[in-house]
């Protein structure tokens, strides 16, 4: 006679026999797992210090260095941000063109419907400007002769906003007897705007690349750890460890080594900025002070600590997900 | 008469431990390494299990403890068939069994109370009971004031006594041993033996597989024989 049980297994029947059954004792547990997965998970740590401590700086040097890029961009937005893109075009009148002359092409350019506003920079005016902020004011003293051309500054009405229009306007400019050539200054604004958002994208891809590598390197670096403790993995699961208790373990070093890097990042792009601090800050002055340093703020700090841990835990997650399953006791 | 036979099978279930109804356990390549096996053990009952090399008895063991499935057949283990027991239950199903190797399976960087304290740690129990239990264990096999050594300062016998002390601290009512005496001298063995002894007198099921004919036969327990995966004595 065949003896046929279909009696499903229900979990809770096999869990009853953990520890106790009820809540608190459950909670209890719990606890004792994850305080066992945090101490032993550092005790590793420490046990093998050298080659953590390589892991670590090296995690650290390639989270640094995104850091690092995405201060220096911050900083450089610093500058960038003051600068607002408008459609003002400067004219540059011919040397031999007397200031009478250029005084009368003002008058004729305010005529235009088109024009806004006309502003004449005669030549003492734009030395003076320029001794002012350029920095350069003794040097200017030293020449003989005021080198500066007469300036015109038109600034288009906003009804101008179209591209070629202002192009045909800039064309105009150029073809006039009197001007030595026409500029428009938000040329140059949208060039360092463009430069600014390229910096910000390339930081955004450069700290992918890295943030990527950080992460492999982490799953290798557990990798590493877990072929080494295979024997342990295989007699836990022996004696009935489920598969929580064996990633535990392994998901605290992953974030263990994500933090330890964040925080030696830190330290790193810190140090870095309080040495050049000093020179940056003796530049600045010698411009017009407008300038100072930016350093890894709080909330930058934290996001910086976060992401760390994160891939760190992440890191060692993938590897757990693909490698674990190949150790089984048979 | 229906009724009469499920009657007799409920009763049957009721009292078993362990229990194989035809199992067949065919390894890719390899055949059959075991062939329609059926018998049970009940409860508090100690068994051996013997036969030549190769003969299956090893793979009866893993399908006990989950390390194999069978390929036809159901292994029923205190009333619950392990065929329907899914992945994440087997951790739990391993708790009731209690395994004990021919090499001891010893983590050699761990001291011996911190390898028999590791089936509690798994289980979530706290500090003072993990010490309180790991104690018993290793007074029960006769190591209590080792518990700081390391399994490889031990002889043969006293790491096969941390083995044992490991796979019964949990209190499993089932104990499993797979040649448990295969690198021990023949005094050793009867202690070990005597051991297990003991743990079936207070309640535990044990099955020990050992192809050691003549220690067997000094002891006075039931004999099951595999003969090329077929049970030929039961």
């Amino acid at each position: 006679m065949r003896h046929v049980t279909k009696k499903p297994i229900k979990q809770e029947r096999w869990q009853t026999k953990i520890s106790g059954g009820n809540f608190v004792d459950k909670l209890y547990a719990y606890r004792n797992l994850h305080a066992h997965a945090l101490f032993s998970s550092l005790g590793r740590l420490v046990a093998s210090r050298f080659s953590s401590a390589m892991t670590i700086v090296v995690l650290a040097i390639a989270i640094s260095l995104a850091s690092g890029f995405y201060i220096l961009v911050a900083n450089l937005q610093q500058l960038a941000g003051n600068l607002e893109a408008s459609n003002q075009i400067s004219l540059f009148i011919k040397d031999e063109i007397s200031e009478v002359r250029a005084n009368k092409f003002a008058d004729s350019i305010r005529k235009n419907p088109d024009i806004q506003a006309v502003k004449l920079i005669t030549k003492e005016q734009a030395l003076a400007e320029f001794q002012l902020y350029s920095g350069f004011g003794d040097a200017v003293k030293a020449l003989e002769k005021n080198p500066l051309p007469v300036v015109i500054q038109v600034l288009p009405k906003n009804s101008l906003e179209n591209e070629q229009a202002l192009a045909v306007l800039l064309d105009d400019f150029e073809r006039a007897a009197e001007v030595d050539f026409a500029q428009m200054d938000m040329q140059w604004v949208k060039r360092v705007q463009s430069i600014m958002e390229v910096a910000r994208r390339g930081v955004i891809l450069l700290s992918l690349l890295l943030g990527t590598g950080v992460l492999f390197i982490t799953a290798n670096t557990i990798r590493l750890e877990l072929y080494k403790r295979r024997d342990e993995v295989v007699i836990a699961k022996l004696v009935g460890a489920t598969n929580g208790f064996i990633h535990r373990p392994f998901l605290y070093s992953g974030f263990w080594i994500g933090f330890f890097s964040g925080v030696t990042a830190w330290f790193i792009v810190t140090t870095i900025m309080l040495i050049l601090k000093r020179p940056v800050e003796t530049l600045s002055r010698l411009y017009d002070d407008g300038f100072h340093i930016v350093f890894l703020g709080f909330t930058e700090t934290l996001a910086l600590l976060l992401i760390s841990s994160v891939l760190g835990v992440v890191g060692s997650w993938i590897v757990l997900h693909f490698q674990l399953r190949q150790l089984k006791p048979e | 008469m229906q009724m009469l036979l499920s009657m007799h099978c409920l009763l049957k279930t009721k009292k078993s431990m362990l229990q194989f109804d035809n199992v067949s356990m065919r390894y890719p390549g390899a055949g059959d390494v075991l062939r329609n096996v059926s018998f049970h053990l009940e409860r508090g009952e100690m068994a051996f299990l013997t036969g030549h090399s190769g003969a299956g008895k090893s793979t009866l063991l893993k399908l006990i403890a989950l390390i194999e499935r069978s390929s036809r057949g159901q292994v029923l283990l205190d009333d619950q068939n392990l065929n329907q027991a899914k992945d994440r239950h087997i951790p739990f199903i391993r708790r009731k069994v209690g395994l004990i190797f021919q090499d001891y399976k010893l983590l050699q960087d761990r001291t011996v109370f911190d390898n028999v304290a590791l089936p509690l740690i798994i289980a979530g129990y706290g500090h003072h009971e993990v010490s309180r239990r790991v104690r018993a264990a290793l007074d029960k096999v006769g190591l209590l004031g080792k518990e700081k050594k390391y399994p490889a300062v031990l002889s043969g016998g006293e790491q096969q006594r941390v083995g044992i002390a490991r796979a019964v601290v949990n209190k499993p009512p089932m104990i499993l041993a797979d040649e448990p005496t295969g690198n021990l001298d023949p005094e050793l063995s009867a202690e070990i033996m005597h051991l297990f002894e003991q743990f079936q007198q207070v309640g535990s099921t044990v099955l020990i597989a050992s192809h050691d004919v003549l220690l067997i036969a000094q002891m006075n327990y039931r004999v099951l024989k595999l003969d090329h995966g077929q049970l030929v004595e039961s």
